[in-house]
């Protein structure tokens, strides 16, 4: 290939070079040690591995707990959206900051501030708990930790194109004889959906390997509240570093799956938004 | 439903006629609905019907798009107090924790050799990590925004790749390689050199989990910019350095130092990796979200939250100074991909 097919500008060696080398280094030499200790094991004891109750149980609860928390922050972080791009209101620009702070926010401190709050003499535990609703070291704490994490993904992927949306489309709706309704329905809602979709599998990615705002109001129960990264971290405690592999490989093969899926709905994303 | 426009829809076509010059077609169409297919909607039609009278009559200027008032507050009170429930009333916890036994305490725990040795191996690990993704970030978007060549998909996916992986595996990885019955182990040993449950883990377990920040905001920028301010800049004889340097960086200071700061937050207030790699010696190889852990798991809890402020007071920095270069980008909204 020559220089001008590539581009004219000076520095493609050393770029792509100093890129490849780094990510080999940093990135892929250490995933692949996981692929290589996987391999190593045998089908047999692998599957004694990933397929024992108790891994059986935390992959349950982490994909039941991400899907739900997912699921929440879609229909919640859609409608933050809205009323973020939508109406005005005082304090609007503080409460747009705020959105990110599960973002900016280490996730122990998220782990703690959550289970302060949702323990049983927490400020939101306490009334929970006369209605026989208990929250912290239940399943219901996975899924309250989980929705925190994963709040932004939607309401950032929805909030731009929900801004972009030209008002003449809802406005010639409206001109045909549409009803608000109808609007919502046939014209607004399809064109935020896959921003949507592409925010609820972000936040379900990021659920399913969340670790530090989950072992804290977890309670940590095997069988109960277990989540499968911290089943993991359990067998690293224990050296058991077969069995952690194991279920690692399995986990992150999820979330290959998922990151190829986003993918996809994120250029789906763009190319509705090139559409006229 | 039918796509049809319904009974109600009629009247909001006549108010969107008032203001708007051009309403042709749809003025002059009769009403298709009918009075069944709207019965039949009824209880979706209850909803609907209330905005249609309230635009026509009180204010005409009010665009047929504009939900009524009563639906704006409702979804408002409801959004607002979603984001009370789940983000607001952590954060004053925190707060309300941290001082729970006094200031005196609050600063005592803060004074504490074991928290001002987390605190420097914080600040340490976040300066080797982020200079360095830094480093990278810049080579990366050089190479995939400045030059085509195949196989630039490939690593732009394998750029956001620690994205995806759960933090306990990120740190996994590096035990699995680097520990004493990893891959690399018994080599390192030999040689005296210890990176699993020392210092030196915990970078390359920080520099993993935070690789891809700066990229992932350099990226989409260079590509939006296009190349025709450095072409010119060759043109006149520039050598590659004077092109970066005096043109290509002066243009990405904002999303530079915006990646910066995303990468700084999550290099300092990474947990579950460097939680694998540490092995919580105590003043030694505890960053602060781990002595956060270790105090709560002593039921400090009032020393475990005086320390969380402190990354608390990181976050909400970090979210002001994000807000300041979003508004110095002229409302550019950040990737997708480069919040998680």
């Amino acid at each position: 290939m020559s220089a001008t097919r590539r581009g004219v500008l000076p520095g493609f060696g050393l770029s792509t070079g100093l890129t490849v080398f780094w990510l080999g280094l940093v990135v892929l030499l250490p995933l692949s040690t996981l692929g290589l200790q996987t391999a190593r094991l045998g089908p047999a004891q692998l599957w004694q591995v990933i397929a024992s109750p108790r891994a059986v149980a935390s992959y349950r609860l982490s994909l039941g707990a991400s899907l739900g928390a997912a699921a929440i922050n879609a229909v919640f972080g859609f409608l933050v959206a809205w009323v973020l791009v939508r109406y005005r209101f005082p304090g609007k620009a503080l409460v747009d900051a705020l959105v990110d702070l599960p973002f900016a926010l280490p996730t122990a401190v998220s782990g703690i501030a959550l289970t302060a709050v949702y323990s049983p003499h927490g400020w939101v535990g306490r009334f929970l708990e006369p209605l026989g609703i208990r929250v912290a070291f239940t399943p219901l704490g996975v899924l309250v930790a989980l929705t925190f994490t994963g709040l932004p993904f939607v309401i950032r992927s929805v909030e731009p194109v929900l801004a972009d949306l030209e008002p003449d489309v809802e406005e010639a709706a409206a001109l045909l004889g549409a009803t608000r309704r109808q609007v919502f329905r046939r014209v607004l809602f399809p064109a935020v959906l896959p921003a949507t979709l592409t925010g609820f599998s972000l936040a379900f990615a990021r659920a399913l390997g969340e670790y530090g705002s989950v072992v804290f109001i977890s309670g940590n129960m095997p069988f109960r509240t277990e989540v499968a990264p911290l089943l993991v971290m359990t067998r690293l405690e224990q050296f058991d570093y077969a069995g952690a592999t194991a279920l690692a490989s399995v986990m992150l093969g999820a979330s290959l799956l998922l990151l190829f899926a986003v993918n996809r709905l994120q250029r789906w994303t763009r190319a509705r938004a090139g559409a006229p | 439903m039918d796509p049809r426009p319904g009974g109600g829809a009629v009247k909001v076509t006549g108010a969107v006629r008032e203001q708007l010059p051009v309403a042709g077609p749809a003025s002059v169409r009769p009403p298709p609905g009918d009075g069944a297919g709207g019965g039949a909607r009824a209880p979706g039609a209850a909803g609907e019907a209330v905005g249609a009278p309230a635009e026509r009559s009180s204010r005409p200027r009010r665009p047929a798009t504009e939900d009524p008032a009563w639906i704006r507050r409702g979804l408002t009170a409801l959004a607002l107090g979603f984001l009370a429930l789940f983000v607001g009333l952590p954060v004053a916890a925190v707060l309300s924790e941290a001082f729970s036994k006094g200031a005196a305490l609050y600063l005592a725990a803060l004074r504490e050799p074991e928290a001002l040795a987390a605190i420097r191996l914080t600040l340490l690990t976040a300066g080797i990590a982020v200079p360095l993704n830094a480093a990278f970030g810049l080579a990366a978007a050089w190479s995939v925004t400045r030059f085509r060549y195949r196989g630039k998909d490939l690593l732009l996916s394998l750029i956001d790749l620690p994205f995806g992986v759960s933090p306990v595996i990120a740190g996994m990885v590096i035990v699995l390689l680097f520990g004493a019955r990893g891959l690399l182990g018994p080599w390192l040993v030999a040689h005296g050199c210890r990176i699993v449950f020392a210092i030196p883990g915990v970078v390359l377990a920080t520099v993993f989990v935070t690789f891809p920040f700066v990229a992932r905001e350099l990226i989409p920028f260079l590509e939006a910019q296009g190349t025709e301010e450095e072409e010119a800049a060759l043109t006149l004889g520039a050598s590659g350095w004077q092109i970066f340097t005096r043109v290509t960086l002066p243009n990405v200071r904002w999303s530079l130092l915006y990646g910066l700061v995303l990468c700084n937050a999550r290099a300092m207030g990474e947990f579950g990796a460097v939680s694998v790699v540490s092995g919580h010696v105590r003043g030694l190889t505890d960053t602060i979200p781990l002595h956060v852990e270790i105090l709560y798991d002593e039921y400090d809890f009032a020393a475990a939250f005086a320390v969380a402020s402190l990354l608390l007071l990181l976050a909400v920095l970090t979210l002001a100074a994000k807000q300041l270069l979003e508004w110095r980008a002229g409302g550019r909204g950040a990737p997708h991909g480069s919040r998680s």
